[in-house]
């Protein structure tokens, strides 16, 4: 089968899977709607494979250099002949990377799901959606016009908040929904405005056009781009720090973190393939889509990238060392390691020797997605036993879920960089990319580093450890699930061997292939300082005590805010309700309800009151209208009179 | 006759013809009414035998329109008193400010 | 000033006061009666003014047999002696306003304008001449609106029995 045709059914399928269940779903068992929904999925995850090794070893590389190949690309929308909205599908190394990432991910999900939702009972529904989501993230990374990923952004969007608004009868659930929507809505507000800018500069909309345009020496569309600026910083870098906005949204950096949290209303398989490994990594994929343009005409966007996600990581991190929750936890500690993503990307730089930022940045979303999504279906897989979210009910769960203490126990190791696990090999080449381009934020790196090591075992210990362990009536609640089982240690295998693909040679900035440099020196300060976390975790929650809560207590203000998330939605709640609510909100519905609401009923009443004043004439009266046939001749014979004397 | 200028004649026939106008507008009785509709009729009717006598002798057209006129008047005021009897019949009285039901 | 001129302004003063008597007058049967003494004012204008034929036929149609008519249904639809009330006043002074405005507007354009005879022979009305033109049909023949207007009265004839007769449910 050609390639072109498997990218194209890779696109497709979820779609038809889509229609189908959600057109048809009434008549299909459940089961049979997971069975459909799995299999699908299944071929299209084979199908990337299999594309992805075509592009790699096949015929991506033109001249030892990784080009991109089109698929196919028809315009959709044409403005003039210079501009238009394409659609069409490309394979280049990013996007293939990602095409395995999203399609091996959202496998598992699917056949974890089997299990972990079964008895719901809109369960065709759930995998409908999971199909769309599936098809409107391939869409995304696929993408050749930046209108077309916009278009896919949106339904990425209106997916996520389906699924995360999946049990609808819940009001936080609802209400989650609706912020992670609105938030996401209005950071592609600068989206928009950011698309706009770049194709008005570059006059065109198609990717590679437009980084061609605004990346080669001497270009006209530069020169006019960067004349002007405003506070210090370009046209074209505003243009792209907008861009970069809508990305932050959904990738959830400071301050539009604040939907990630709450998304965690939705089911734990959402929040595996769509909070943690594939949605939320939608911002890093669309400033890696434009990182020439960045690297080259916009440094200075880059610096304030790069020091946004170093203060995002920093920030989720500290959260997440006091929150109780575990998929609030986890949802912590998903904004930290994209912050991570970002500002590897934030400090890459273009050319030999400074590009390995962007490498490293690709890197760790590969192996951030394993391991992020393991940590998820555990968790999933804990609370569908204990039937809590909260560490409290939990503890001492070793016995009783043995394959998921395993797994959950690697994504752990794998996340806070203990080497060889696949966590350590990408944080080890963000850290070095960090060290050679911005020391601060090496440093921030590195205490981040250890503060998620810190935090990741505290839950590991609290849900797994610190309590004897008790044979659960769970016990064998394992050998029930063995869709969720294998999910799981599919996973835990990409989470530990994934770090030995040798990235490097396959995604980089410019195409060449590149060596990560992997100095022993060097990696011990980071392993380190993990270890170093891991141990006060296990002093502090290995077995029950009271060290903890002496802790927090002498640092009680500091270990408030933290555990209030730093009052950020009290904020945001405080900035809505009682400023733009009342400022503008409430003049505005009585502008709309008084004004033109009046208009519109004064206007009638005023028909009315005309109307009944002038249905008088129509008496009944046949003297009263002989008398104005009368006054009328005469009023015609007089004008005809004096026009002719 | 032939002393009389043409336009007393006309003004006898201007001062029939809005008294009759005058009865139309203010009479009550149905009956009435018509009878003032005859008066306008016979004021045309000498406006066009007078119109003949004095600009036109050498035709008869005059002559024939208060013909017809009368004729038809005739014809008119039959179905008129038979409407009215109707209608009397109906609402046992011929007030024309009873026959109002054609309103808004 | 010969004797036809007196016997006109006579003989119109006499139409005048009772067509204004027809329509002033609150009772019914006197209304029908002042009417017919201004019909026969009317036929004694055209006596004047040498036209007999119509003369005859305002007599002969008009006094006796709509005005006779008319006392019918006066006497079929209400007793006759019964005054009837009249209007508001507001209705009354508009309906005079508007008459008299009508009434001052005519005759101001009868005496403003310029009446031109047509001076040649002229021809005798006599009821010979009215009879040959009537059914004729050529030279400004009217047999065609004679034949239509016999239809018409058929048509009326029919439709006034119609209307007026008592439906059998009764």
């Amino acid at each position: 089968m050609s390639y072109d045709l498997s990218s194209e059914i890779i696109l497709f399928l979820p779609l038809l899977s889509f229609l189908l269940l959600s057109l048809f779903g009434k008549r299909i068992k459940p089961e049979i709607s997971g069975i459909i929904g799995t299999m699908v999925l299944a071929f299209v995850a084979f199908l990337s494979l299999y594309v992805a090794f075509g592009y790699f070893f096949d015929f991506g590389k033109v001249d030892g250099v990784y080009v991109k190949h089109i698929v196919t690309q028809f315009s959709w929308l044409r403005f003039n002949e210079n501009l238009s909205i394409d659609m069409g599908i490309v394979l280049d190394p990013i996007s293939v990377m990602m095409l395995i990432v999203i399609s091996f991910v959202s496998f598992m999900v699917h056949l974890y799901s089997n299990n972990y939702m079964k008895g719901e009972e809109r369960f065709t529904m759930y995998y409908a959606y999971l199909s769309l989501f599936s098809f409107s993230m391939l869409g995304l990374v696929v993408a050749v016009n930046i209108f077309q990923m916009y278009m896919f952004w949106e339904l990425v969007g209106i997916s996520s908040f389906l699924l995360i608004g999946f049990y609808f009868t819940k009001p936080s659930a609802i209400a989650a929904a609706k912020k992670a929507f609105i938030v996401t809505r209005f950071a592609d507000l600068g989206f928009l405005i950011g698309i706009l800018m770049l194709s008005y500069g570059a006059k065109t909309l198609d990717f590679f056009v437009l980084i061609e345009r605004l990346t080669a020496t001497g270009s006209p569309y530069i020169a006019s781009f960067t004349a002007s600026s405003f506070l210090g910083l370009s046209t074209l870098s505003w243009a792209l720090l907008l861009v970069f906005a809508g990305g932050a949204g959904k990738s959830a950096m400071f301050p539009l973190h604040i939907w990630l949290p709450d998304a965690m209303e939705g089911p734990t398989p959402v929040s595996a393939l769509i909070h943690a490994a594939t949605m939320v990594v939608a911002g890093v994929f669309l400033v890696a889509r434009l990182f020439p343009i960045f690297a080259i005409s916009a440094p200075d966007a880059l610096h304030i990238i790069a020091y946004i996600g170093a203060f995002t990581a920093l920030f989720a991190a500290v959260i997440a060392t006091t929150q109780t929750d575990i998929k609030r936890v986890l949802a912590y500690s998903t904004i930290s390691q994209i912050a991570y993503m970002i500002f590897a990307l934030g400090v890459a730089g273009w050319g030999e020797g400074n590009n390995e930022g962007y490498t490293a940045s690709m890197f760790h979303l590969f192996t951030h997605a394993f391991f992020k999504a393991l940590l998820f279906l555990g968790a999933g897989a804990v609370i569908h036993a204990v039937h809590s979210n909260e560490m409290k009910d939990m503890g001492g769960l070793r016995k009783a879920l043995p394959i998921t203490h395993i797994t959950f126990l690697l994504a752990c190791l794998a996340i806070a960089g203990v080497p060889p696990f696949a966590g350590f090999f990408s944080k080890e080449a963000i850290l070095s990319a960090a060290y050679n381009a911005n020391l601060p934020i090496f440093y921030v790196g590195v205490f981040t580093s250890g503060l998620t090591a810190f935090y990741m075992f505290r839950l590991y210990f609290r849900i797994f450890w610190s309590k004897p362990a008790v044979k659960h009536e769970g016990h064998g609640h394992e050998s029930h699930t063995w869709a969720m089982n294998i999910a799981l240690l599919v996973l835990a295998v990409g989470a530990v061997f994934a770090g030995f693909i040798p990235f490097g040679s396959f995604v980089s900035a410019e195409g060449k292939a590149i060596e990560l440099p992997f100095h022993l020196m060097f990696s011990i300060t980071p392993v380190l300082v993990g270890l170093i976390g891991i141990l006060i975790a296990y002093v502090l929650y290995g077995k029950k005590n009271d060290l903890p809560a002496r802790i927090s207590n002498s640092v009680s203000f500091v270990y408030q805010s933290a555990y209030h998330k730093f009052y950020i939605d009290e904020i945001y709640l405080f900035v809505t309700k009682k400023i733009l609510f009342n400022l503008i909100g409430r003049p505005s519905a009585w502008f709309d309800k008084n004004v033109v609401n009046g208009m519109i009923n004064g206007s009638a009443s005023g028909t009315v009151m005309f109307s009944g004043a002038i249905k008088k004439m129509q008496s009944g009266r046949l003297q009263t209208y002989a008398m104005f046939f009368l006054g009328g001749v005469l009023i015609l014979a007089a004008l005809l009179v004096i026009k002719f004397i | 006759m032939e002393q009389v200028p043409l336009s007393h004649v006309l003004i006898l026939s201007s001062i029939l013809f809005f008294l009759g106008i005058y009865g139309f507008f203010t009479r009550r009785n149905l009956i009435t009414v018509l009878m003032s509709i005859e008066l306008i009729l016979n004021s045309v009717n000498i406006n066009f035998v007078a119109f003949n006598k004095y600009l036109y002798p050498h035709q008869l057209e005059g002559v024939f329109f208060t013909l017809f006129i009368i004729t038809i008047a005739a014809a008119e005021v039959s179905l008129a008193i038979a409407i009215i009897i109707n209608l009397y019949r109906r609402f046992n009285t011929i007030d024309i400010d009873d026959t109002d039901t054609m309103k808004y | 000033m010969s004797a036809s001129t007196i016997i006109f302004y006579i003989l119109s003063a006499l139409i005048v006061t009772f067509g204004a008597l027809t329509v002033f007058t609150p009772k019914i049967f006197r209304a029908a009666i002042f009417l017919l003494l201004t019909l026969i004012g009317i036929a004694g204008i055209y006596i004047l003014m040498e036209m007999q034929f119509v003369a005859a036929l305002q007599i002969v149609v008009y006094v006796g047999g709509i005005v006779v008519l008319i006392i019918f249904s006066i006497f079929l639809t209400s007793s006759g002696k019964e005054k009837v009330n009249s209007h508001r006043f507001k209705r009354i002074l508009t309906a005079a306003i508007l008459s008299l405005s009508g009434l001052l507007f005519s005759v101001w354009v009868v005496f403003t304008h310029v009446y031109t005879p047509a001076g040649i022979t002229p021809i005798d009305p006599s009821v010979r001449n009215i009879g040959l033109q009537l059914l004729s049909y050529n030279d400004y023949g009217y047999v065609f609106p004679f034949e239509v207007v016999s239809i018409l009265l058929l048509a009326a004839l029919i439709g006034s029995i119609v209307i007026a007769m008592k439906s059998k449910k009764q």
